[in-house]
């Protein structure tokens, strides 16, 4: 589904990701965790394709194909979803316009015909109730005043309703309670499929023991340094991340 | 109010001419060009006005002779050659040889996109459509409707002849003669406009738009609005086009008066879309707009404005509270992108008791324009308990546009309350990141952010006029972001 091979990116003269080797198959769950800093979001807004990092080196195949030249919203319409660390507010759009104007966008570079009113509404009920998202939620503006964990059910319900082939959750887990994130691992859950996979972005084990992983990997200064099984998150817990960074200088 | 289909419009827009005859005894040239007394008795001789009509027309050009015209701080243009215009043409004629091939595809495009139906295209390109006169038309059904309630709508040339007591009695009370440069301009030299009527205590059944949106695709440069909602009536005025109007007149001054009686209502929603320029600012109409409500005891009047056309816009809907109690609103949106200059706003006058006003404006500016809200909140020393509240919310795309608001504030009663609120947000990055990656494209991104932001205004628009509207917006930024 995803290869990318000795992906290097930055943001003008600085290089964030320096060589990051990394093959995720249809059906797999990969975690990854590294210190704050280590190059974690980054790697998600350029496999997403943000304008704003350039790559400088290495390539990213999606379902075998280069993607270099796709523009973000061409990524998304191939089914490359990412879940926002810091979701942004657009005043005025409610929920439920944001994500019929997605569903339609993406329909529509499909070739597709717009999903009829009442499909939508029927999709918007069935994920909302999923997600146990009240229904006054969805009328409100998109992520204006939301707090931190209604925003990243609020993503979690967007990726629920678009069903993309592959979704990334950046620190989908901060900011949210026990039971949030019960409610929000059940909907990713769901999404899991032989046909789909999932990367999972974050600091704790917590997560992982809802969203099981097949692979940890662990990013630290724009590489990855260590990758391994669930065991591995655990250790990393034990541990902490300096055992990893001395290991990684040695 | 049923739905009013594009195709009854369409309908309508057939017998028009038939209902009407607006073009059929206007069919003479153009009268030579300047501005004279002689000139103004011809345009009243023209329109075979009484004596009183012809004199208060003088009188105007009298005034306009010893005026200046006005300098404006943020707006910066050629001034027109006022006796290089000539002041009385026939409305835009068919062309028998003319084809939609003919007309500009890129025009095309967007009638397309604003699903503007191939015969009201036509209307608005000169070109002829095929008049199928049918009697039981939508528009004679209208016609009887409005008949039967006792509302008088009609062309302004047309009820000064068939109702002149009302005309006589009206005429330049809210907007006098000397008001302004271009108001005493518009006194002196309209040929053409609306008047409408609506008696006590009736309310009118529809939307008075569809008539006046046929009639803009003829309508010349000085027109003349003067609407008379009598006690406790009430009327929605839907003016204006989202259709991008070429006009080979590139200077347009028009007068629209409100008059709202004890306990009346007046909505007035204007969608307009004058030819801005080319993306170098050429060719754009310059619209210099005097348009005021007047408020008796218990009424209340909402202006209701999307702005995206003209090169140079001057345009501020006012209120003048005069009875006690009564409501002003103002509600707009106005987008400038490319070398679009917008100077808008809008006054409050507080003169009665317990007089209120609410002023909503959100500013849109693009590519290389500048864009200002002016507004003049004033509350004499007699208007016990006056509330105003303002809210001014500026929206830039890109790092070469402005935004820049100017409110005033003149309260001579120490019980008044007023409110004021600004925002200036830049559309972001990462907003249109955010919406890139939920497979929304960067243009329809800039639609939704900035659908989201007029909000507010938007909803008060009826309905059908909303719907064009939002396209109309999205239309008007196509391209501002690269
Ligand atoms: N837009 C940006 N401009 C400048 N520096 C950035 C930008 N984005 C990321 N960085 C830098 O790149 C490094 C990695 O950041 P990030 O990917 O956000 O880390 P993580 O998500 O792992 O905490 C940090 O040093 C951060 O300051
Ligand atoms: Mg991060």
């Amino acid at each position: 589904m995803l290869h990318i091979k000795n992906l290097h990116a930055g943001i003008e003269e600085k290089g964030i990701l320096k060589g990051i080797n990394l093959e995720v198959k249809a059906g797999e769950v990969h975690a990854i965790m590294g210190p704050n800093g280590s190059g974690k979001s980054t790697l998600s807004a350029v496999i997403a394709g943000k304008e704003e990092y350039e790559v400088t080196e290495g390539e990213i195949f999606l379902n075998g194909e280069n993607i270099e030249e796709l523009g973000a919203e061409e990524r998304a319409h191939e089914g490359v979803f990412l879940s926002f660390q810091y979701p942004v507010e657009i005043p005025g759009v409610t929920v439920t316009n944001f994500i019929k104007t997605a569903i339609n966008e993406t329909r529509k570079a499909k070739g597709l015909e717009e999903m009829s009113a009442s499909e939508m509404l029927k999709k918007i009920r069935e994920k909302a109730e999923l997600l146990e998202i009240d229904r006054k939620f969805l009328s409100r503006s998109l992520n204006e005043g939301f707090s931190g964990g209604e925003k990243k059910r609020n993503e979690i319900f967007q990726m629920a309703m678009l069903e993309p082939k592959l979704a990334i959750l950046d620190e989908t887990d901060s900011g949210l309670d026990i039971d949030a994130l019960r409610i929000v691992s059940n909907g990713v859950n769901k999404l899991r499929s032989k046909d789909n996979a999932v990367i999972v972005i974050t600091h704790y084990q917590r997560l992982l023991e809802y969203i099981v992983p097949d692979y940890v990997h662990v990013l630290h200064d724009g590489k990855i340094v260590k990758s391994g099984t669930k065991e591995l998150a655990l250790e990393l817990e034990e541990k902490g991340y300096d055992w990893i960074k001395q290991e990684a200088t040695i | 109010m049923s739905k009013y289909t594009e195709e009854e419009l369409q309908k309508e827009l057939e017998t028009k001419e038939y209902e009407y005859g607006f073009y059929t005894d206007l069919k003479s040239d153009t009268f030579p060009k300047g501005l004279n007394e002689e000139i103004i008795r011809a345009i009243s001789a023209k329109k075979n006005e009484p004596e009183w009509m012809t004199e208060w027309r003088l009188d105007a050009f009298r005034i306009w002779s010893e005026m200046e015209e006005p300098d404006w701080a943020n707006v910066h243009y050629e001034k027109p050659d006022f006796q290089a215009i000539s002041y009385y043409s026939a409305p835009k004629k068919t062309d028998p040889n003319k084809t939609l091939d003919d007309v500009d595809p890129e025009l095309l495009e967007m009638y397309k996109k604003l699903g503007i139906s191939i015969d009201e295209q036509k209307k608005l390109q000169g070109i002829a459509i095929d008049v199928v006169v049918d009697s039981v038309s939508v528009a004679t059904t209208f016609k009887k409707t409005l008949a039967e309630k006792g509302i008088i709508f009609c062309p302004i040339s047309e009820a000064i002849q068939e109702h002149p007591e009302l005309v006589k009695k009206y005429l330049g009370t809210v907007v006098p003669k000397k008001d302004n440069f271009y108001a005493a301009l518009n006194s002196a030299v309209f040929t053409d406009g609306s008047f409408c009527y609506i008696p006590k205590g009736v309310r009118c059944p529809m939307e008075l738009s569809t008539y006046f949106r046929i009639n803009e695709a003829g309508t010349g440069q000085f027109e003349r609005t003067l609407v008379i909602a009598d006690e406790s009536s009430y009327v929605s005025y839907l003016e204006g086009c989202t259709a991008p109007s070429r006009d080979e007149n590139q200077l347009h001054a028009a007068v629209v008066e409100l008059i709202a009686l004890d306990d009346a209502e007046i909505k007035y929603s204007t969608v307009q879309n004058w030819f801005p320029g080319n993306a170098e600012g050429k060719g754009g109409v310059y619209n210099f707009v005097t348009k005021r409500g007047l408020c008796e005891t218990n009424s209340k009047i909402s202006w209701t404005q999307v702005e995206t056309g003209s090169a140079v816009t001057w345009k501020y809907p006012s209120c003048v509270l005069k009875g006690d109690n009564s409501v002003g609103e103002f509600y707009s949106i106005a987008v400038t992108n490319n070398y679009q200059q917008a100077d808008t706003g809008t006054k409050m006058v507080h003169l009665g008791k317990n007089t209120k006003s609410t002023i909503i404006s959100k500013g849109i500016s693009a590519g290389k324009s500048q864009n200002s809200y002016r507004g003049l909140v004033q509350i004499s020393p007699r208007a016990e308990n006056a509330r105003n509240f303002s809210q001014c919310d500026s929206l830039l795309m890109g790092n070469k546009c402005g935004a820049h608001t100017f409110p005033y504030i003149e309260a001579k009663n120490k019980t008044a309350q007023v409110e004021h609120e600004a925002t200036t947000s830049k559309i972001g990055e990462d907003q249109i990141f955010y919406c890139n990656q939920r497979g929304i494209d960067t243009e329809k991104a800039i639609a939704l952010i900035v659908n989201g932001f007029s909000k507010d205004v938007l909803n008060k628009l009826p309905m059908e006029f909303a719907v064009e509207a939002q396209k109309l917006l999205e239309i008007s930024l196509e391209g501002s972001v690269g």
